[in-house]
């Protein structure tokens, strides 16, 4: 569950990036965030895993107060988070394996076990026959489908996805959302910001519209 | 316990995987810390030897009273009566001139030469313990025995062995600051090179941190890479002494053999040895420690 009562972040440039955000989302809820670049989506998104704090308000989080989370508690949290970021952060200097593979190092798994789930997610994406390959070879298509299954990979209650389909073509696109469509289907709770709501290709999808740092009712 | 086990795997693997992948670096770094510890090792064990040289002399306030070549046994009854009533005396022990001759054929190894005598030169002696062990006592008391008649020469065999000890005291001085400069040395080389290494692993600390990894998590392996590195250089060191030793030893023997001596160096103890590492490895740590505490924070997720 996610939940947002008058958040307001300022920057220390006196830029307001989201005025009294007001909202909720239901455990295994899937939820769209639309808005023009600069709305807002990102800093929303970032707040939910207290890469920043918000300037007022509260924000609860699997039942945690984020905004006043203590710096030690931060890396559990994201450990409950499966986030796929804007700009990607794939590691090139390891194959696609390892890249999905530090998650559960991160979380202290034993070798055995951490590469039976590096497997299953790899699977999931369907990215399984390009373990081995360096990050370097692979499509934009493919990277995308890398960082969701590092996203996955550690089986998380909460996905989040920044913009997950920007530079891929329609195709592709449509491929990236089935496949969060089906870790909603098995209960994930899921966040995704897109541009705009052309990309859902017309089906029912709760939308939280921003503009200008503010919820559109 | 299990994750526990595998978190800490995971940071040492890590740290050898991330040693092993610049050989080069890695070698120059391990044999300049091997280097700057064999210097205070070298000196330390120069001490333990001349120590256990030492050692084989007593500190005790001891004398000793040579009498003339020609004394007879009455004026030796009457000293050895003498130094009886003495109030300073604690005890002492004659040695005359044929023991003397026996002990030096046994001791020193100069048998030959001993054989070679045509007659005895040594003199009959005492050896004096006395009761205090005050400097002006025992200055006092080699003054007045060597007014006695028949009396040779009085030395104050102590003497020489604090003169050892105070050189002593002073090398242990001096390793001390040698061992406190070049342990500085070697905490400023791991402290430039984890700098370096966080530098060149920021992407991967970035993410790291993103998905959940703890300050410990991204610690962990650059304290394990510094504590390998000052380990292998306390390794370079150990190998460095044991040839200096060996090289010296055997130009030893030369010199045994031409007279007729036991002498050679010991080496480091098994204890020494395991101190050099873990204090090499500790300081490594330390370098590493101080060089993550001051550049991690400046990475955060952005």
């Amino acid at each position: 569950m996610i939940s947002f009562s008058n958040v307001y972040k300022r920057y220390p440039n006196g830029f307001d990036a989201l005025k009294n955000i007001d909202f909720t989302i239901k455990l295994g809820e899937m939820v769209f965030i639309t808005g023009h670049s600069g709305a807002g989506k990102s800093t929303l998104l970032r707040l939910i895993a207290a890469i920043e704090r918000p300037t007022i308000g509260g924000i609860i989080v699997n039942n945690k107060n984020v905004g006043m989370l203590k710096r030690r508690a931060i890396p559990f949290l994201r450990r409950n988070l499966g986030m796929v970021f804007q700009d990607q952060k794939i590691l090139f200097d390891r194959s696609v394996f390892d890249n999905v593979l530090l998650p559960l190092q991160i979380c202290g798994f034993d070798h055995r076990s951490a590469t039976g789930r590096v497997r299953a997610a790899l699977d999931k994406v369907g990215l399984l026959n390009r373990e081995k390959a360096h990050p370097i070879t692979l499509s934009g298509g493919e990277r995308q489908r890398l960082c969701i299954a590092r996203a996955v990979v550690n089986r998380p209650s909460i996905l989040i996805a920044d913009e997950p389909t920007a530079n891929l073509d329609a195709d592709y696109t449509k491929d990236i959302m089935n496949m969060f469509k089906s870790f909603h289907q098995v209960g994930v709770t899921i966040l995704i910001a897109i541009p705009d709501t052309r990309l859902l290709g017309g089906s029912q999808q709760r939308i939280l519209a921003l503009n200008h740092g503010k919820l559109a009712t | 316990m299990n994750t526990w086990l595998s978190l800490h795997w995971h940071a040492f693997f890590l740290a050898l995987r991330r040693l092993v992948s610049a050989p080069y670096a890695s070698l120059l770094n391990i044999i300049v810390i091997g280097v700057a510890f064999s210097l205070p090792t070298g000196v330390y064990i120069l001490l333990e030897n001349l120590q256990t040289f030492s050692g084989q002399t007593s500190g005790e306030p001891q004398l000793s009273l040579f009498l003339e070549l020609d004394t007879d046994k009455a004026t030796i009854a009457k000293i050895e009566s003498r130094l009886k009533q003495h109030p300073q005396v604690a005890n002492f022990q004659f040695i005359s001139k044929d023991s003397a001759l026996k002990q030096l054929k046994q001791g020193s190894g100069l048998t030959d030469v001993v054989d070679s005598l045509t007659q005895n030169p040594l003199p009959d002696a005492f050896i004096i313990n006395a009761k205090s062990a005050a400097p002006e006592v025992l200055e006092q008391l080699r003054a007045e025995i060597q007014k006695w008649p028949k009396a040779e020469h009085v030395q104050l065999d102590s003497a020489w062995t604090k003169r050892l000890e105070a050189l002593l005291k002073l090398g242990q001085l001096a390793v001390l600051i040698l061992t406190a400069l070049l342990s500085f040395a070697l905490v400023v080389v791991t402290f430039n090179t984890i700098r370096l290494q966080i530098l060149t692993k920021r992407d991967e600390i970035e993410v790291s941190k993103l998905i959940g990894a703890t300050s410990g998590f991204i610690r962990r392996p650059f304290l394990y890479f510094g504590a390998i590195q000052g380990v292998a250089g306390g390794v370079i060191a150990w190998l460095i002494i044991t040839i200096v030793i060996h090289l010296i030893n055997s130009e030893l023997t030369n010199l045994v053999q031409l007279y007729a001596i036991d002498l050679h160096l010991y080496h480091l103890s098994f204890e020494d040895s395991i101190s050099l590492l873990l204090f090499s490895s500790w300081l490594g740590w330390i370098g590493a420690w101080l060089s993550v505490a001051s550049h991690l924070w400046q990475i955060e997720p952005k």
